[in-house]
């Protein structure tokens, strides 16, 4: 049963890294930014839902206001870091985004102490026997919670009028513009979802590990471009692919490879391969 | 034999050339050839290891410095054969690939300390003084080795690779071969850099090289501005001496890398050298002509 249990650890973790890279990659395929500070929303999703948990013991509530109160702050990010430097070649905002996002996890360590804080009642403490083996609600709510977040997502730009002019704007902008679809608009609530998104990754993890840390975003943040890029820069739904691929690989990974390689590095050893052979990733269209 | 300069400040002058060094090594590859690297602690980390495993066994202290430039050089060139296959945003992911991977393989390896690292590395037989003069006039000559290269055939070369690839292969430069020569040459100097510093601590530890170490690298040439000797320099000077002289700052010397990195690309992206420019520009046009 090793390799079943197995299997369904990576699928968590995976639900997981696709929460995050989702955001990123949809930043990626409407601004060319790698948005490396995206998982510093992360981590800040975590720290409120925790903290908004202990204070109403409402463990919904407070992924409400994470995800929401995040969204916001990603917007901010846009208005305020971004924004004012697109027209600059992509390194620029790529590194002042990884400056960014060091300073937020020291601003984290700082602020709420360098050990990290739990929830006073450890939400979601139950756990069930499924097909013989043990799992934590947590967990099962982990993957249920993804899969109807990222359902949600494909609704949304599938079947709305906002979602439509989106998925316009990611196409060919200047058409889009040309027919009458506000792009900054269009921006901000692609910063919004995304941020969102990562926000209830962080809540997740929070009630995971019923901890959450400064640094709990340094990992996630560089391996979900590792899946961006896996993906197919911009391509939502290769991106969902390789993150759940990743999470699986790392599971047996870590078993099987442990001796040569420590788990982080997994991903990337994989990434690197793979770019060598598909320089425009697994999923990604090869450029003209 | 000191010129009156105590330990503390031998210490800090020496560390001040292996800053130099690294940052104008990581200039070569990112400044003068445009390629991005993320990745560049992993050069530093393989001429330290390198460096220390030879002269653990026995092997003279410049021998061994000098084969971990080697080291590093051939990873390098290796790393360096990605950024013919990919480009830009990809090339920074990959480089920063390779900066996490470098971690993950030497903690894992027994023979290399893994988790703890290598301890008890030889002296270098220098003296402080002479170890000091010998960072100095590595950084020195690194330095100026920059100022020429710029001026040759191959600095122009490099300069319109950066500006534009494929206008640069449309004029017939072999593009490939000269950005391996870039990355061959920054990251010889990054292992050279390594073995001084392997030597100078005595002891190394995977975490010394890792992403952080590498963004450390990179802050200093940003901060001075991309492609620009000697605003990096006064950077690599600046931001090594920062956290020493204010030990408080220590607490927050990662929230300052940050912040600097961050406040630099957002308001001024062409770094020191660019607001100098600035600066005198604007000194110049109010003189009355």
């Amino acid at each position: 049963m090793l390799l079943f249990e197995l299997f369904v650890q990576g699928l968590v973790q995976g639900s997981i890294y696709a929460l995050i890279a989702v955001g990123l990659t949809l930043v990626y395929g409407l601004l060319r930014i790698l948005h490396v500070a995206h998982a510093g929303l992360f981590t800040l999703g975590g720290y409120v839902g925790v903290i908004v948990t202990n204070e109403t013991g409402s463990l919904f509530f407070a992924l409400l206001v994470a995800m929401i109160g995040v969204g916001i702050v990603g917007m901010g990010i846009y208005k305020l870091c971004y924004q004012p430097i697109l027209r600059y070649p992509p390194f620029v905002a790529l590194i002042a985004s990884i400056g960014l996002f060091i300073a937020m996890e020291e601003i984290y360590r700082l602020v709420f102490g360098p050990y990290g804080i739990s929830f006073n009642e450890p939400p979601l403490p139950a756990s069930v026997e499924l097909l013989g083996m043990q799992l934590k609600s947590a967990e099962i709510i982990t993957m249920v919670g993804s899969g109807v977040l990222i359902g949600a997502l494909a609704l949304l730009s599938a079947r709305t009028r906002i979602g439509i002019a989106w998925r316009a704007t990611v196409t060919v902008p200047e058409i889009a513009e040309s027919f009458g679809i506000n792009i900054e608009r269009v921006r901000y609530l692609n910063f919004f979802v995304g941020s969102a998104l990562a926000a209830a990754a962080g809540v997740m993890v929070a009630v995971l590990n019923n901890l959450v840390e400064p640094t709990m975003g340094s990992v996630p943040s560089y391996k979900a471009l590792a899946i961006i890029v896996l993906g197919g820069l911009g391509d939502v739904r290769g991106t969902l692919i390789a993150a759940l691929a990743l999470g699986i690989i790392e599971a047996y990974g870590t078993i099987y490879l442990g001796q040569f390689l420590d788990r982080d590095a997994i991903a990337f050893a994989f990434l690197i391969i793979v770019l060598m052979i598909r320089p425009q990733g697994l999923f990604g269209r090869a450029l003209a | 034999m000191s010129f009156g300069l105590g330990a503390y400040e031998m210490t800090l002058l020496t560390t001040i050339g292996i800053g130099v060094t690294l940052a104008l090594s990581l200039n070569l590859i990112t400044g003068f050839c445009g390629q991005i690297s993320l990745g560049h602690a992993a050069f530093y980390g393989t001429g330290a290891y390198t460096a220390a495993m030879l002269t653990k066994s026995g092997v003279p202290f410049v021998l061994a410095m000098l084969a971990g430039g080697a080291m590093a050089a051939a990873v390098g060139i290796v790393v360096g054969l990605a950024s013919l296959r990919v480009r830009h945003d990809f090339l920074a992911i990959t480089t920063m690939g390779v900066s996490f991977l470098f971690v993950g393989v030497v903690r894992q390896q027994e023979a290399l300390g893994g988790e703890l690292g290598v301890s008890s590395i030889p002296d270098h037989g220098f003296g402080k003084f002479g170890f000091m003069l010998l960072a100095l006039v590595i950084a020195a000559a690194v330095a100026l080795f920059s100022i020429y290269l710029k001026r040759t055939w191959m600095g122009y070369a490099f300069d319109s690779i950066a500006d534009d690839e494929d206008t640069a292969r449309t004029v017939g430069i072999d593009v490939g071969q000269y950005k391996l020569t870039a990355f061959a040459f920054g990251t010889a100097l990054a292992g050279v850099a390594g073995g001084l510093y392997a030597h100078q601590v005595r002891f190394i530890s995977p975490e010394s090289f890792g992403f952080i170490e590498s963004i450390t690298i990179l802050s200093m040439v940003v901060v001075g501005g991309i492609g620009s000797v000697g605003g990096i320099i006064v950077a690599a000077v600046i931001l090594t001496m920062l956290p020493q002289w204010f030990q408080f700052i220590e607490q927050y010397k990662l929230l300052l890398y940050g912040g600097l990195l961050f406040a630099m690309m957002r308001f001024s992206p062409g770094g020191l050298a660019a607001l100098t420019r600035k600066a005198l520009d604007q000194i110049r046009s109010r003189q009355p002509t």
